[in-house]
């Protein structure tokens, strides 16, 4: 039953992704990052046709699609614009939760006037003090009756200051570690909640990267996701569900500096020929399109498993870290085939450097990444 | 409203066009909906949703693969779509391309026709126009802009023509012929994507259609292709980077000597 094909539907699907990044992305992407300004008519623009909010259920006004299908839109959108990208999937990472542990009531209350309208989500995991030491998280969560008063900071929170809803995590005693992490789905309209100083990034700049900080902030019991003290397993479900997403963006921003590398390499001439015709050249290229191809089925295969239901966190956390570092490579090596140009922004290609380089650090890092593999080597891993 | 566009699938314009046994090798070539098309299918939409009611009905003639058109135009919003299909319609030229279409469209309700001004593979900018006269309406080619009155019994067309452009006013129905800057065309959206998928495409062949068989195809062209080349390969232009005054009087001597234009 192996079969590699893309249905008539998800070829259309990819089709209108491609074209409405060719079309209002890409003319935009030097700008955004240059401004370091979120574009949000983009949202809107997304919104409409329904390219965003993908893996909410229809009848909460998703596209009640997969993690599959998720992936095809996230590289063709990244290959525009990775800044732009991040903006749209950190929507669906602090969306993901909900997927998971809501209840039909929250659901309800929360998925479906969201989805209704254009809007951003995000999710609030790092803190100055918490990044990949996840069970570190310091943000309290102090039960008061029906409520939970939440206190702390977040860090590098993409969509920061612009999302409409915030899924955080937060500890009832820091002592507990992992066991005390609770989830809680906060409104940023809820007083209390404000924002701190914005992020001047190296790369990815269109996306809004800043701190938000919860103050006495007043959250319902019943804006917690799953049980009392779940919110370690369900931060790590939400990370595994969502990795292969970031690892098709990467594949996205590689496949984009690779096309403009050899684009590039075809009318530069250099010893009275177009240097595509020099070896050197060449190996380059073929080694850029071995690495994009085999993160693309990466990719494929830890989202098939994804909407199989079935556990990926070893092949996503492969995805992950391969086509992150596949993508630093390429884009790296883009500007070598682009020489002294390939340096300035006139070409698009040092910004696909500069993007690369998140890819490897946000979402799990290529180090926590192999942590997760070499656990599964060691625990999990049966021959196929 | 009863709205009917005719559509054609055409090879994307980025395809690079390569030749092989005196003809055109489709192998690799990659199909679109011709973008003429898309504005006549932008156009049906707007009128529909202008109007509050209407019903869009794409029609293509075109081997199976022309059904990829229509289910680009089904996902962007058109209601249905038919499907002209049978050995014997390939290699019509445009009058039998014009008379299948006219047969169908008999057999069909219509208050307005929309045909993309060309198809941008052979580009002859006939199928609409003879699609009008065997029908025996009106038709207003190259229309940049449209108004339906009131009654939707006649249109104002707007039409590009050398150096300004003409109004016309024509009873419906009548075939219309779109134009770049009509509209902007629209995105498809995820559901309409999705929705295609429970849409069921009639097929009609010669007989379904009422076309004799021996009067379309390529048999009964009354165009024939004489030969298919690919345009000679542009060589190298000369380069003068000396002394400008010597190089002008280079250029000139070259000028009339060799290109013998001046």
């Amino acid at each position: 039953m192996f079969n590699l094909s893309v249905s008539d539907e998800q070829k259309a699907l990819r089709d209108l992704a491609r074209r409405f990044t060719q079309t209002e992305i890409v003319p935009i992407a030097a700008e955004a990052d240059r401004m370091e300004e979120y574009p949000w008519e983009l949202v809107e623009k997304a919104h409409a046709i329904g390219l965003t909010n993908i893996i909410v259920p229809e009848e909460y006004g998703g596209g009640g699609l997969g993690y599959f299908e998720d992936c095809l839109v996230a590289e063709e959108i990244a290959a525009g614009c990775a800044g732009i990208y991040s903006s749209f999937a950190a929507s669906t990472l602090g969306l993901t939760p909900l997927n998971v542990a809501a209840t039909p009531e929250q659901m309800e209350r929360f998925m479906k006037p969201f989805c209704a309208e254009p809007a951003l989500a995000a999710f609030c995991l790092t803190e100055p003090g918490a990044g990949s030491d996840i069970a570190s998280v310091r943000t309290r969560a102090r039960r008061d009756g029906d409520f939970y008063v939440l206190n702390g900071t977040k860090r590098f929170v993409t969509n920061g200051g612009v999302a409409e809803l915030y899924t955080v995590t937060a500890t009832v005693d820091p002592s507990l570690r992992h066991r005390g992490l609770v989830l809680l789905v906060v409104p940023s309209h809820l007083p209390g909640v404000s924002v701190g100083k914005k992020e001047d990034k190296m790369g990815q700049r269109a996306a809004s990267t800043r701190e938000v900080i919860f103050e006495d902030v007043w959250v319902p019991l019943e804006n917690r996701l799953g049980d009392d003290r779940e919110g370690f397993r369900l931060v790590m479900e939400t990370l595994d569900k969502i990795r292969a997403e970031v690892a098709a963006a990467a594949v996205g921003v590689a496949r984009a500096a690779m096309e403009a590398a050899v684009k590039y390499a075809k009318e530069r001439e250099q010893f009275g020929q177009p240097i595509i015709s020099l070896q050197g050249i060449q190996f380059m290229l073929a080694d850029m399109a071995i690495k994009v191809e085999a993160a693309r089925l990466l990719v494929w295969q830890a989202a098939w498993m994804a909407d199989q239901g079935l556990r990926n966190s070893y092949q996503s956390a492969i995805a992950k870290c391969f086509a992150a570092e596949s993508a630093m490579k390429i884009t790296t090596d883009a500007v070598q085939i682009f020489g002294g140009y390939g340096y300035t922004k006139e070409y698009p290609v040092e910004k696909y450097m500069r993007d690369a380089k998140l890819l490897q650090i946000y979402e799990g890092t290529s180090e926590i990444q192999r942590v997760v593999i070499s656990r599964g080597l060691l625990h999990e891993y049966r021959a196929i | 409203m009863n709205i009917v566009i005719c559509v054609k699938q055409v090879p994307d314009t980025e395809t690079k066009i390569k030749v092989k046994d005196g003809q055109v090798d489709h192998t690799e070539t990659k199909y679109v909906v011709n973008p003429y098309d898309e504005y006549a299918i932008e156009e049906g939409l707007r009128i529909k949703e202008r109007l509050g009611e209407g019903k869009i009905s794409l029609i293509t003639m075109g081997p199976q693969r022309a059904k990829d058109a229509l289910k680009s135009g089904l996902a962007v919003g058109a209601d249905e779509a038919i499907h002209l299909v049978d050995e014997a319609f390939e290699g019509s030229d445009p009058y039998a391309t014009a008379l299948i279409l006219c047969k169908a469209l008999e057999k069909m309700d219509y208050d307005i026709i929309f045909c993309g001004k060309q198809g941008v593979d052979e580009d002859h900018a006939q199928v609409g126009i003879a699609l009008a006269e065997l029908l025996d309406v009106p038709h207003v080619s190259v229309v940049t802009r449209l108004e339906i009155a009131e009654d939707e019994k006649s249109a104002v067309a707007h039409r590009e023509v050398e150096s300004g452009h003409e109004v016309v006013d024509t009873p419906l129905p009548a075939v219309i012929t779109a134009q770049k800057g009509l509209n902007e065309p629209r995105y498809a959206s995820i559901k309409g994507i999705m929705a295609v998928k429970k849409k069921v495409i009639p097929e009609w062949n010669a007989d379904d259609v009422g076309v004799d068989r021996d009067k379309v195809g390529l048999e009964t062209a009354k165009i024939k292709f004489v030969e298919v080349a690919l345009p000679t390969e542009r060589t190298a232009g000369k380069v003068f980077d000396e002394d400008p005054a010597q190089d002008a009087i280079k250029v000139a001597h070259l000028l009339r000597d060799e290109a013998k234009i001046l």
